[in-house]
């Protein structure tokens, strides 16, 4: 399989990476290498195999449901971009 | 350079980890001269450009509470050895960029469990090493921050190589002594390619070793934390401090660490060694391949029984794993979105935000894998690309089961398919060439095995050669014994003289 132009964008879009139009051609070739290179596992019978989930056989574990840390919204946000009043600032989503 | 300060020849940053150890403890010098010694040589070495952040005062800060514990009686198992810090390890108060602009200036307000626990140990943290963005690369050209240049040249030759990636910047640092060890990750071989490449020691644990918890994620079902250092003990006495169990990370294991410096001089009496045929690949270079024999002659010699075996799969893990990984790392750097750390860059509303914000952040090799990944994840493409590629891993993993079941207790393979290359000899338009270099270790990230690489020799333009041992889940024990026999048959390899100095 390879991709198209339109595919490209698509892909872009959906990983949100805005991508230029003259980078589109040389991305496109850059993934259909990849693909080209990956199409060689067509060759190997899978029928019966389980897709791997673990790759350590162990049991998922779950801790208690109790609060383990906590009151640390300041260290929170103290990277971040823009913040007010402990809160994380985002360009407006609903007029 | 600091001065021998009692300890003979050797400038205090040239001594291996355990030598320095074994000093400190014998009070033949100070942390704050050994810690002092290493800063000097890392202020001289800055075209090198290992270092991302140097943290000096902290570091001598560390050394002075080192010399007061070892006055006292009470030196904690690292006490007082400077180490430097894959810039990958989220360490608190200290810039953390992953290699990539989309983090710069990211300072974290916690610090990862696997440098927590070098900081209780008592090591003194010298600053954070250079990486392909991300962990993505084989070169360490990756980086936002520039290329690392390998202390090593080709005989006669000033062109500029590579230390390999994406822990470029522990390799060099750890061969041109701008630190005693380094901690590292491996995701399809970023430990010990790089380690290969320098002629240094470098081991990925089992997978769920070590905890993830504050390293910055790239694909996490592949993900591991291990040394990088210049003997095969010093690698020992690292991950006996670096491993253990963290209930922050779920795929952390709850099993006891054993005391892997005692497993260094167990040797390989009794032991049988698999060498598999599927490594035989076309076009490797015939020194690669005498190397190889030499090394199982080595084994041989020491007492160990070597036969060969099949690994089926093989030439399958590479493509699987350019699936597998670029899925988890579409998923995994979807959180850099210009909201909670890092760069934000405004858009016309906050889908342009997000987008213009992770076009300016990510380089190349970086969107070139969110979007394979995103691709292979997407609707219609799922089952054929990444399912296919997960029952593949299941089919790789097997292939080593059978062979240790037959019998083999550990696997010897060449660590690379060639010698560390040149800046830019790789810059071709298919980045499947740079892949190829990862073909011998990522078989073994895919099986969530324990491999090591150790330098067995070098190649006719002088640079180092790599042998990997890959070993039984959890048993990284016998990794270090098989390659301690390694090490003393092929010999230290002798380090380059500090030419950039």
């Amino acid at each position: 399989m390879s991709v198209d132009e339109k595919t490209v964008r698509r892909i872009a879009h959906l990983a949100r990476i805005a991508v230029a139009d003259e980078d589109v051609a040389p991305l496109q070739g850059e993934l259909n290498a990849i693909l080209a290179f990956v199409e060689q596992l067509n060759e190997v019978d899978v029928e019966g195999v389980q897709p791997m989930t673990s790759v350590t056989p162990m049991t998922m574990k779950k801790r208690v449901d109790t609060v383990t840390e906590g009151g640390r919204a300041a260290d929170i946000v103290a990277n971040a971009p823009e913040t007010e009043d402990n809160y994380f600032l985002v360009p407006k989503v609903v007029e | 350079m600091g001065g021998p300060a009692g300890s003979g020849m050797t400038a205090l940053n040239e001594l291996t980890l355990a030598e320095a150890r074994d000093g400190l403890s014998a009070k033949r010098f100070s942390a704050r001269e050994i810690t002092q010694a290493h800063i000097d040589a890392l202020e001289k070495a800055r075209v090198l450009n290992a270092y991302l952040v140097e943290t000096p005062d902290r570091a001598l800060k560390m050394a002075e509470v080192s010399d007061e514990k070892i006055a006292k009686g009470e030196a904690r198992p690292l006490e007082g050895l400077p180490l430097g810090i894959k810039d990958l390890f989220c360490t608190q108060g200290v810039h953390t960029t992953a290699g990539s602009k989309i983090l710069e200036g990211f300072e974290p307000h916690y610090e990862s469990n696997v440098s927590a626990q070098l900081w209780r140990d008592g090591a003194v943290m010298l600053g954070k090493l250079n990486l392909d963005e991300f962990a993505m690369g084989s070169s360490n050209e990756t980086s936002a921050y520039g290329s690392v240049i390998s202390p090593w040249r080709r005989n006669g030759s000033d062109a500029k190589l590579v230390p390999g990636g994406s822990s470029g910047g522990s390799s060099a640092a750890v061969a041109a002594h701008l630190c005693l060890g380094a901690t590292a990750t491996d995701t399809g071989g970023s430990i010990r390619q790089p380690a290969a490449f320098t002629g240094t020691v470098g081991i990925k644990p089992t997978y769920g070793r070590c905890s993830r918890w504050g390293i910055v994620a790239y694909a996490s079902s592949l993900d591991q934390a291990g040394p990088i250092a210049r003997t095969t003990r010093d690698c020992a006495i690292l991950l006996g401090s670096m491993a253990g169990h963290d209930p922050r990370d779920t795929t952390s294991v709850d099993l006891p660490v054993p005391n892997f410096e005692a497993a260094v001089s167990r040797g390989v009496k009794g032991l049988t060694i698999g060498i598999p045929r599927e490594y035989r690949v076309d076009g490797m270079s015939p020194e690669i391949l005498k190397l190889w024999d030499q090394g199982a002659e080595w084994l041989k010699a020491a007492g160990a029984t070597v036969k060969e075996i099949s690994l089926p799969h093989t030439k399958y893990a590479l493509p699987a794993y350019y699936i597998v990984a670029p899925a988890e790392a579409s998923s995994n750097l979807a959180r850099y979105d210009g909201v909670r750390y890092g760069l934000r860059v405004p858009g016309k509303d906050i889908a342009g935000m997000y987008e213009n914000t992770r076009a300016a952040g990510f380089g190349r090799e970086v969107k070139r894998r969110i979007m394979i990944g995103t691709y292979v994840l997407s609707a219609g493409y799922y089952d054929a690309y990444y399912v296919r590629a997960q029952r593949i891993r299941t089919l790789i993993k097997r292939d080593f089961e059978e062979a240790y079941a037959s019998g083999v207790d550990a696997i010897l393979t060449p660590a690379t398919p060639s010698a560390a290359f040149g800046i830019g000899e790789k810059a071709s338009a298919d980045p499947v060439e740079m892949y190829l270099n990862d073909v011998f270790t990522v078989t073994v990230n895919m099986a969530g095995l324990p491999g090591i690489s150790v330098p067995a020799g070098l190649d006719a333009q002088g640079l180092p050669l790599g042998l990997q041992l890959i070993g039984r889940p959890f048993d990284e024990e016998t990794l270090f014994a098989a390659s301690q026999v390694i090490e003393e048959s092929a010999g230290r390899v002798s380090l380059p003289k500090a030419w950039w100095a």
